[in-house]
């Protein structure tokens, strides 16, 4: 019989918890990815000259 | 009696109602799977080829940006796929084990996780390198999707041969972030691919057919039977012959990609006059024997070709 009232909500299992921590990473890792790609072209399309502006 | 007490009493018998909510036991190895990454493999490399083929400079990270989003593109696509197909899936033993008939990825996270990659792709292909090459990710994803899986698959035998056009564009995208256009040489690369996917996915369907049967799914051999299947193998390996020589006849490729070309061609048209004439136990190894020579067939003439775009020795026309 379950012991879990409605109120409890959904219970996470341990290796759900780990399955969802291990997706949780790759989204992060990609989205990091994402940004550095996105950094990255955006000086190759600017060129060396992004650095060199007045202060 | 609040409105919030009502919500909170809902909750429960809409939980027990929907199995659907139970939490996700995806790993990432099933999103991973849900791409087909052997599939995605094929199509890295042919864009790859139709990138360092296409005339003009681009810069390495452009080049990476531009390949990252027409793998990123084709596992979308593999995704969405999977997720339309799961019902079929279910019933053959070659797809079985995916992960959605499987049941450790549910319907629904595979449509969300396929249009998400999909539109990302496009968007950053867009973005990042150009509108022409994001438009033809853009089309190769919703044809394989719309035209092939949803409309084609289910409805005719020609399915593959119509919906191979699909798998035959990614070479013409890595050309157009290159060089921003469409070129000749990138529809040989176009026709060569287009010509090559129905034997290669009609011997892997000889030896497949009773899945397919199972499954519904009108493949020639369920439909015509497998001697009417062998033929089309033969005729469709004769005509890949001329135009795998295309490049090289029009002036876009030299002679080793020429010898390449002839030595595999003949080869394939010999694996397929052997199906046409193979029977039993014998014509099942002789037809795995053609799937397995196909893949290197398409990765002999495109290695070619990149080898001599590398060497700078490409062709006539290019000179």
């Amino acid at each position: 019989m379950d012991e879990r009232s409605p109120e409890d909500g959904i219970v996470l299992t341990d290796e759900q918890k780990r399955r969802r921590r291990a997706r949780s990473i790759a989204i992060g890792l990609a989205l990091g990815a994402l940004a550095l790609l996105f950094y990255v072209v955006t000086i190759v399309k600017l060129g060396p000259g992004v650095l060199n502006r007045p202060l | 009696m609040s409105l919030v007490g009502e919500g909170a009493n809902l909750a429960g018998p809409l939980r027990a109602e929907h199995g659907r909510l139970e939490p996700s036991m995806a790993a990432v190895g099933d999103y991973v799977a849900l791409m087909k990454p052997r599939v995605m493999s094929l199509v890295v490399f042919t864009a790859l080829v139709g990138l360092l083929v296409a005339p003009g400079h681009v810069h390495p990270v452009i080049g990476f940006t531009a390949i990252l989003c027409v793998a990123v593109g084709a596992g979308a696509a593999a995704a969405l796929n999977m997720w339309y197909d799961s019902d079929i899936d279910a019933l053959m033993t070659r797809t079985a084990r995916r992960p959605i008939p499987a049941g450790r990825i549910e319907p629904g996270e595979a449509l969300a996780f396929g249009v998400t990659l999909g539109t990302g792709a496009v968007v950053v292909l867009g973005l990042l390198v150009n509108w022409v090459a994001a438009a033809l990710l853009a089309f190769t994803i919703l044809f394989y999707v719309v035209v092939y899986t949803i409309w084609l698959k289910r409805t005719t035998p020609q399915n593959i041969v119509i919906g191979g056009a699909a798998g035959a564009v990614p070479p013409m995208i890595g050309w157009a972030a290159a060089g921003g256009g469409i070129g000749i040489e990138a529809v040989l690369m176009f026709l060569v691919i287009f010509f090559w996917t129905p034997p290669h996915f009609w011997a892997l369907s000889l030896y497949r057919a009773d899945d397919y049967a199972r499954a519904g799914v009108p493949m020639l051999p369920v439909v015509a039977g497998a001697d009417a299947t062998r033929r089309q193998i033969l005729v469709y390996s004769l005509l890949l012959m001329p135009v795998g020589l295309l490049p090289w006849l029009l002036g876009y490729a030299s002679a080793p990609y020429a010898t390449v070309a002839v030595a595999a061609g003949v080869m394939m048209v010999a694996l397929a006059w052997r199906v046409r004439n193979e029977r039993g136990p014998a014509g099942e190894r002789a037809a795995k024997r053609l799937f397995a020579f196909s893949i290197l067939y398409l990765i002999a003439l495109f290695a070619a070709l990149l080898l001599e775009a590398l060497a700078g020795t490409s062709g006539r026309a290019l000179a």
